[in-house]
């Protein structure tokens, strides 16, 4: 059980290691903000479809699962979409089209038909939970990276509430070495190459002490 | 809107791929020769141009009249699922050579965000029913002229000398970041 769920934080983490859900992870990390507000909607959405999913493994006939799988998901996003929506009009706002294309994020379609389809309810959401949270380390890291060289400081504002800020670093001394352009799709791709080659050493390196 | 700028725009300044960011699973996936590409880019084309379609006349035909707007997102992604079936059992008669070099990758036509996004986005900026055509053909070809790029790009990369970390797809990445840039440079003509 804790392996399904250590397994998707570094060794299969969802975007760095099998390259999926990338468009949601280069356009959403150019901020914290945002980023957070993602993470906890893919999250929520991962964990229901693979227990719905999971719990329905039996029931759906095989030759249209994709397609049942699909519905499924596109109700679950259709609802947070609503939510926030109606509580988090900001991050409605950050996110726009990103939100409803959480229906085709392959990480959500992936891992139901790797694993939910063929596992328990307990396990799917442990599996759901994993991935969620690798995910959000990948997107979290890169939103890190980005907003801290674009703009020498991080700020995390409370999603309900946009005026709140929650915690402030600003370092006006660095202030004119910020590299702007890191805030754009060119920085985008370029920080997650760096992240990718990173996770790539560091896979190799825990395979090498499994051969010794 | 003027239509010739609408179209640049789509293409070039404010490119699928690289300015949007969607797609990028295919981008990279379909990338490692070029024929398979130029294959890949048509099929997106004409999955996007007639999904654009179909999805334009339920929305304003069938979810408008009925007030079931928030039905949205659920018959949208049941069509573009559909529909890639239709064209997967079309190319599988009429094409075996296609099929089998797209491979996995033509289901997950399905699941490419930019099926999605178009039909959507035609829906969300209010377009009529040219701007529609105009905006769902632009878009895929914009999609189709950074794969070829890339393919052929990648095509040399693989015989280059490259660190064993940043090997296969960070070097790519990094490629892709260039070519954003490149991109970048044009923008204002439109």
């Amino acid at each position: 059980m804790w392996k399904n769920f250590k397994n998707g934080l570094i060794k299969e983490n969802p975007v760095f290691g099998l390259y999926l859900g990338m468009c949601s992870t280069l356009a959403i990390s150019s901020a914290i903000d945002s980023a957070i507000g993602m993470s906890l909607c893919v999250i929520i959405v991962l964990i229901l479809s693979n227990c719905i999913i999971s719990a329905m493994r039996k029931i759906i006939p095989d030759e249209i699962r994709i397609p049942v799988y699909i519905v499924i998901i596109a109700s679950l996003v259709t609802i947070v979409e609503m939510l926030v929506h109606a509580f988090m009009p900001e991050l409605y706002v950050s996110l726009g089209a990103f939100l409803s294309l959480i229906v085709v994020n392959c990480i959500i379609l992936g891992r139901a038909e790797a694993f939910a389809n063929k596992n328990g309810i307990l396990a799917s959401a442990i599996d759901g939970l994993g991935m969620g949270l690798g995910y959000t380390i990948a997107i979290v890291g890169l939103a890190i990276v980005r907003e801290f060289l674009s703009t020498m400081g991080l700020v995390f504002h409370n999603p309900f509430d946009a005026s709140q800020e929650i915690f402030k670093i600003a370092i006006p001394a660095l202030e004119p070495y910020k590299i702007s352009f890191f805030s754009t799709s060119v920085g985008a791709f370029l920080a997650f190459a760096c992240f990718a080659a990173l996770f790539a050493k560091l896979r190799s390196n825990s395979s090498k002490k499994e051969v010794k | 809107m003027n239509l010739f700028s609408m179209i640049i725009g789509a293409i070039l300044i404010n490119n699928i791929v690289l300015a949007k960011f969607l797609g990028v699973c295919p981008f990279l996936g379909v990338s490692k020769n070029s024929k398979s590409a130029v294959g890949m880019g048509l099929a997106v084309i004409f999955v996007i141009f007639a999904s654009s379609m179909i999805t334009y006349a339920l929305y304003y035909l069938v979810l408008v009249p009925f007030g079931i707007e928030y039905m949205q997102l659920i018959s949208f992604i049941l069509v573009i699922a559909a529909f890639v079936q239709f064209v997967e059992m079309f190319l599988k008669k009429f094409s075996p050579g296609l099929y089998k070099s797209l491979g996995v990758y033509l289901p997950l036509i399905t699941t490419n965000c930019t099926v999605l996004y178009v039909t959507q986005n035609n829906i969300s900026e209010g377009y009529n029913l040219i701007q529609t055509i105009v905006n769902s053909i632009a878009v895929p070809v914009g999609f189709m002229l950074v794969l070829y790029i890339f393919s052929c790009i990648r095509e040399r990369l693989d015989a280059a000398d490259t660190n064993p970390t940043w090997k296969g797809n960070p070097i790519a990445l990094v490629v892709a970041g260039l070519m954003a840039l490149a991109l970048a440079g044009l923008a204002g003509i439109a």
